[in-house]
């Protein structure tokens, strides 16, 4: 368990630099400094800026240096919010990023799985039918679309809910219903089709046939075998839901760390750009960590060499 | 006795030619079969009635988008100061879809943007599957060591979240329509080289693989000849579905004012505008639905190609 658990998270690791260092270069690869403006600043002032943010020295040292405050947890100074830092920004989106994905993730679980089971009880049903018509929708519309249409029907028909904004609770509501959409769509198609497999197999109609009661076979044999790839899944929920974020907290003007991501690429703030994309794959790729020993932990099939 | 054994020889040099010609003329027939085998897919493909229409609807949506400049309709930049600011649709003016904000035909607008999303579609496409079939038949063909590197690479990169680095690209190098044409298809060949890869390593190994190679057919032919029509099928199903997730990445970015830029718009720039006027003119989000039934469409072909060419997968 040790070993398996030391080599996952050996994996993570160039994981991780690769994706440090492949933004760091390719900003540093970008035409132009941060600073290049058409105005034109006296010389003296333009070797300050680029001595107060070290810009002066040798690529590699500044990748070091880079390095070096990412292990202190400094993501470096924000190019355009010249009061904050980058580590800032995030620690200030984060809290309501987090909230509304957590809400999203955990929704998408819980309709999604009932919805696939329900599907696969019922294979071949018209309800089979509608769930998996409704989930090739939600995989195939984006969440782009869907976020629109929910604005104008719930919002600016009928009333029911606010169109953006965050400062009640009523504002999470749409935004998690188009975050979490995709994925109910996901985990429905995942969870019907292995559960209808585990329901074809032996030890269930062992089960049976001993006489448990379906509701004891169900939820002590079946669902419990059937849930695995659902939990594999999960490692890539979370990245669909940070790249959803992205757009879903802009449609709706939620301060989230994914607006700040847009507002700086569209300002070109680099360090902010680069800042956050690294901020999101080390949440991904810890989150495909925790999947990954989850899965090993849940599944006695999986060897642990 | 000399004689005979040469004779013998001769013979049998000579029923091995026989034999040879034998393969080579099953081989002929191994064709017909192989043409057959697609022409099976095709007719199972045919009686999929949902994968059939979609079809015939991504058709229709595709001459519409390129033909655009050809159906007598208005130019995408013609702005008529009657439909301005955004009016709705009026079938009797042509006004199928309404107009934006700055009176110009959204209909027309959504075509031509059509033209940039499917574009993006085919290209970003065709650049992964070049890039995985290369990577994975690679690495399925040398094996070993370098197999396990490769594929170990493919892993990593797997865990990386692309499309913020398309947008790191974008934001560094500018918003340059083939960058992002090239960025998005070099970030999608990670599952075609998996496919390719596995298809490869079985191959190899395969009975009538192992008979070209004794009967002598080169490499070069028997890669030509086998192997890629035998790894065509899983390629042809993973390019259809390819294709949706292209375009909806393109569309993202173009959302999000990343993609591509004014003059020119694509589904993406479209909808993000229509999504900011919708309280006064909810015809603008028209071209969402467009988009969603064209990757609706797409995915339902995608899985009936899959049906037809892989009917051990039902």
């Amino acid at each position: 368990m040790l070993r398996y658990f030391l080599r996952r998270v050996g994996g993570a690791i160039p994981t991780l630099f690769i994706i440090i260092a492949v933004s760091f270069f390719l900003v540093h690869a970008a035409p132009g400094g941060p600073f290049s403006t058409e105005r034109n600043r006296p010389a003296e002032i333009e070797a300050n800026l680029k001595r107060a943010y070290h810009l002066d020295e040798s690529v590699p040292l500044q990748f070091l240096r880079y390095l070096n405050g990412l292990a202190h947890g400094d993501f470096g100074p924000s190019f355009q919010y010249k009061d904050f830092s980058v580590s800032e920004l995030i620690a200030r989106g984060f809290p309501t990023s987090m909230m509304l994905g957590a809400i999203a993730i955990s929704a998408a679980l819980l309709i999604g799985l009932s919805a696939g089971i329900w599907a696969a009880l019922r294979q071949n049903s018209a309800a089979d039918y509608g769930v998996m018509g409704l989930s090739m929708t939600g995989i195939a519309v984006p969440n782009f679309v869907v976020a629109p249409f929910l604005t104008l029907v719930f919002g600016l028909l009928l009333h029911w809910v606010p169109v953006g904004g965050w400062d009640h609770w009523s504002n999470i509501i749409l935004p998690a219903i188009a975050l979490g959409l995709p994925n109910v769509a996901a985990i429905s198609r995942l969870m019907r089709g292995s559960m209808i497999e585990t329901l074809r197999s032996n030890y269930v109609r062992t089960a049976r046939a001993k006489g448990l009661r379906e509701w004891t076979t169900l939820t002590r044999h079946a669902i419990q075998a059937a849930i695995l790839p659902v939990i594999s899944y999960l490692g890539p929920a979370v990245a669909n839901i940070i790249t959803g974020s992205v757009i879903i907290e802009q449609i709706f003007s939620i301060p989230g760390i994914g607006r700040y991501f847009v507002l700086g690429a569209l300002n070109r703030d680099y360090t902010l750009v680069m800042g956050v994309t690294i901020f999101f794959g080390l949440i991904i790729i810890t989150c495909n960590l925790i999947t990954d020993l989850l899965y090993g932990f849940l599944d006695p099939r999986v060897r642990y060499d | 006795m000399a004689s005979l054994i040469r004779e013998s020889a001769t013979t049998e040099a000579r029923s091995a030619d026989v034999t040879a010609r034998d393969i080579a003329s099953s081989m002929t027939a191994e064709e017909v079969a192989g043409r057959s085998l697609w022409s099976d897919a095709r007719r199972r493909f045919l009686q999929n009635h949902a994968a059939v229409i979609s079809l015939i609807v991504l058709i229709i949506i595709a001459a519409a988008s390129f033909g655009a400049p050809y159906l007598g309709l208005r130019d995408q930049d013609d702005v008529n100061y009657d439909m301005m600011p955004a009016a709705p649709p009026d079938f009797a003016t042509g006004y199928f879809f309404g107009s934006d904000a700055n009176g110009r035909d959204l209909f027309v607008r959504t075509l031509y943007g059509g033209q940039v999303s499917l574009t993006v579609g085919a290209v970003a496409t065709l650049v992964s599957l070049l890039i995985g079939v290369a990577w994975g038949a690679t690495a399925g063909f040398i094996g070993g060591r370098v197999d396990g590197a490769m594929m170990r690479i493919v892993d990593i990169l797997y865990s990386i979240p692309f499309i913020f680095f398309v947008i790191l690209l974008t934001v560094v190098f500018g918003h340059d329509i083939i960058l992002i044409y090239l960025a998005i298809g070099a970030v999608s060949w990670l599952d075609m080289s998996r496919i390719v890869r596995g298809q490869t390593l079985s191959l190899k190994r395969k009975e009538f693989i192992e008979a070209a190679h004794a009967s002598g057919v080169s490499t070069f032919n028997i890669v030509r000849r086998h192997i890629i029509p035998n790894c065509l099928g899983p390629v042809v199903i993973y390019v259809t579905l390819t294709v949706p997730t292209v375009i909806l990445t393109e569309s993202f970015l173009s959302f999000l004012g990343m993609g591509v830029q004014e003059p020119q718009s694509s589904w993406g720039t479209l909808i993000s505008e229509g999504a900011r006027s919708m309280e006064i003119a909810p015809w603008g989000l028209l071209p969402g639905i467009v988009l969603a039934v064209t990757l609706l469409c797409l995915n339902f072909v995608g899985d009936g190609m899959r049906d037809a060419l892989d009917p051990k997968d039902r």
